[in-house]
């Protein structure tokens, strides 16, 4: 399969994936402490963004209430750490269950009641805000003081209780977002992407072919969620803290789904070119404004640069730039 | 490549006693025939008569609300229209629903993949589908790049991927020219004569509809009004006063 994908890729695609991986790879070495912890956030979000765009841009479900598996995740493996001493290496098999059970009971409702578009969206969002006012009023969960990770011996790296400097996290969320990535391309190109497509085009006309909508909708949603779960176990252990009033908001949800908006829904470069673009621009922003001391002034240049994108290149930046680099293969391929 | 596009000889439908009510409007009403395994019929008749209500509720899209569709004796009732495709019932839109974002290859896989869990099988079967239905040099287009009439075929195409035992086709020749019309009248002849696939039309070209069936079922308001050989229905004066009117005799 991954033979496949790579013969099928034109040599120019091929190269500049090569260097954009080795780049990635040798980042840390070459880069300082602050550009490092800009590209943390750039893969975290290159990485929930891939999963959420599992759901909207390959199956055509979408979902705005993402906040809610990354909270999961987090809040299930930090309380199991720190309330039990399990280490995040097991955590993350029950955060992501947590996640994928909530997952499936928003796509049960939805897909059984066909709740569909904008109406799902609701939904999505409705599950994410009462989830967030419930673990608001959980004492044992830190409710709104928050839940806190203790903060300790910086200086060695302990991979399996997720304990480390900034340089094992880049690597960590480096490897979840190169996983991702794998697993998503190798779907899209699988029976699961093509009938996932194919709801996403026409709902009726694929039923009428023999795809069976709730089942392929609810594996969208499972594969979705749980990923997107194990990104807040990783979330959880950078930040080592959990606020219910910021984790479940839907302003969550929007920068997860931002960078995929951007970098073109659907295509499996564009949540990764889309966190490229957007986290660095605001940081680059909060530079450029930072001695004009003018409240929002920074957010009001993001919100202008995301919209002149999203208004000149609807489909996303990365359908563009494919076709500017010319990275199309000469026959028969993907996107 | 023909040969292996339909599953085998079966196929026989039987529908009875199936109506469907939309409010105060009785679209279908207690309509009941058969197509035996291997026949082609066409179901004719004016605008608004029922046609594709009746296909839908024997694809499973809208279930009927009285009566019972059979396929070789088994009940279809309660079945998804995705099992009933799997149960060997494909069909076509009257107004084509290609999936736009696909290529022509993987929007008949597909259709292949309700009996194949293999994707490079799908896509083997697809091309192969494609090529019988004049399609093959356009098999990694995408549907928005190509003409009206080769939508048409990508939409037969889709449904042949299945492979059905019947197939519902839904005016696929609208809007075709004469030389394309009888392009499509030929596939679907060889299709019947090779591999015995049944297959239920609904019709405005005459042409097509002279050409293919076996028997021609006409409905009007709802109701099926005749039921008998081509040439017989041509001349029945119930269908020439609601449909066909005198110059179809020309």
């Amino acid at each position: 399969m991954i033979a496949r994908i790579i013969e099928s890729a034109s040599p120019r695609a091929l190269a500049l994936l090569a260097v954009v991986t080795l780049a990635l790879l040798v980042a840390p070495w070459l880069v300082d402490s602050y550009v490092l912890s800009v590209l943390i956030i750039v893969l975290y979000f290159a990485y929930v963004g891939q999963a959420w765009n599992l759901m909207l841009g390959f199956a055509g479900q979408l979902s705005l209430g993402h906040a809610l598996f990354v909270s999961l995740g987090a809040y299930t493996s930090a309380a199991l750490f720190i309330k039990f001493g399990v280490p995040p290496i097991i955590g993350v098999f029950a955060a992501i269950a947590m996640a994928v059970v909530a997952g499936c009971l928003i796509g049960y409702l939805g897909f059984r009641f066909s709740i569909r578009g904008v109406y799902f969206a609701l939904l999505t969002i409705a599950f994410a805000e009462f989830t967030g006012i419930i673990v608001d009023h959980i004492s044992w969960l830190g409710a709104s003081s928050g839940l806190f990770l203790p903060v300790k011996n910086q200086q060695s790296n302990d991979l399996l209780n997720l304990r480390g400097s900034p340089t094992m996290f880049y690597y960590v969320i480096l490897a979840l977002t190169g996983l991702a990535f794998a697993l998503c391309s190798w779907l899209l190109n699988s029976k699961l992407g093509l009938y996932w497509q194919a709801i996403r085009e026409d709902q009726e006309a694929a039923e009428a072919s023999g795809v069976p909508l709730f089942r392929y909708k609810m594996i969208a949603v499972a594969i979705s969620s749980g990923l997107t779960g194990i990104g807040g176990v990783w979330y959880a252990f950078y930040y080592n803290n959990l606020f219910p009033e910021t984790m479940f908001k839907t302003s969550q949800s929007v920068e997860i789904i931002l960078g995929s908006v951007v970098g073109g829904v659907g295509t499996l470069f564009g949540p990764i070119l889309g966190a490229f673009v957007l986290t660095p621009l605001g940081e680059v922003l909060t530079a450029a404004t930072d001695g004009m001391h003018l409240d929002g002034v920074k957010s009001f240049f993001w919100g202008f640069c995301v919209a002149a994108i999203v208004l000149f290149r609807p489909q996303g930046l990365w359908p563009w730039i494919y076709n500017v680099l010319g990275l199309a293969p000469k026959k028969e391929g993907k996107r | 490549m023909s040969a292996s596009v339909a599953a085998g000889s079966a196929g026989a439908l039987t529908v009875r006693n199936i109506s469907k009510r939309f409010g105060g409007l009785v679209a279908v009403s207690e309509v009941s025939f058969t197509v035996a395994a291997g026949e082609i019929h066409a179901l004719i008749g004016p605008n608004g008569a029922g046609k594709t209500t009746t296909f839908n509720m024997i694809a499973g899209a809208q279930p009927p609300d009285t009566g019972d569709v059979l396929l070789d004796g088994v009940s279809l009732a309660g079945l998804r229209p995705d099992q009933i495709c799997r149960a060997g019932v494909g069909r076509t839109f009257q107004i084509v629903r290609p999936f736009n974002e696909l290529t022509l290859v993987e929007n008949v896989a597909v259709g292949a993949l309700a009996w194949t869990d293999d994707v490079a099988e799908a896509r083997d079967h697809a091309r192969g589908v494609l090529e019988l239905l004049g399609l093959g040099d356009k098999k990694d287009a995408r549907p928005s790049s190509i003409t009206l009439p080769d939508r048409k075929c990508l939409e037969v195409a889709r449904a042949l991927a299945t492979k059905p035992k019947l197939l519902l086709l839904d005016e696929v020749m609208a809007g075709l020219r004469p030389t394309e019309t009888d392009r499509m009248v030929a596939i679907f002849k060889k299709l019947n004569a090779d591999t015995g696939l049944t297959i239920l039309l609904i019709e405005h070209v005459m042409r097509a509809v002279m050409a293919l069936s076996h028997r021609v079922l006409v409905l009007n308001y709802g109701r099926l009004i005749a039921d008998g050989k081509p040439e017989e229905v041509t001349r029945d004066p119930e269908v020439l006063a609601c449909y066909l009117g005198a110059e179809a005799f020309d």
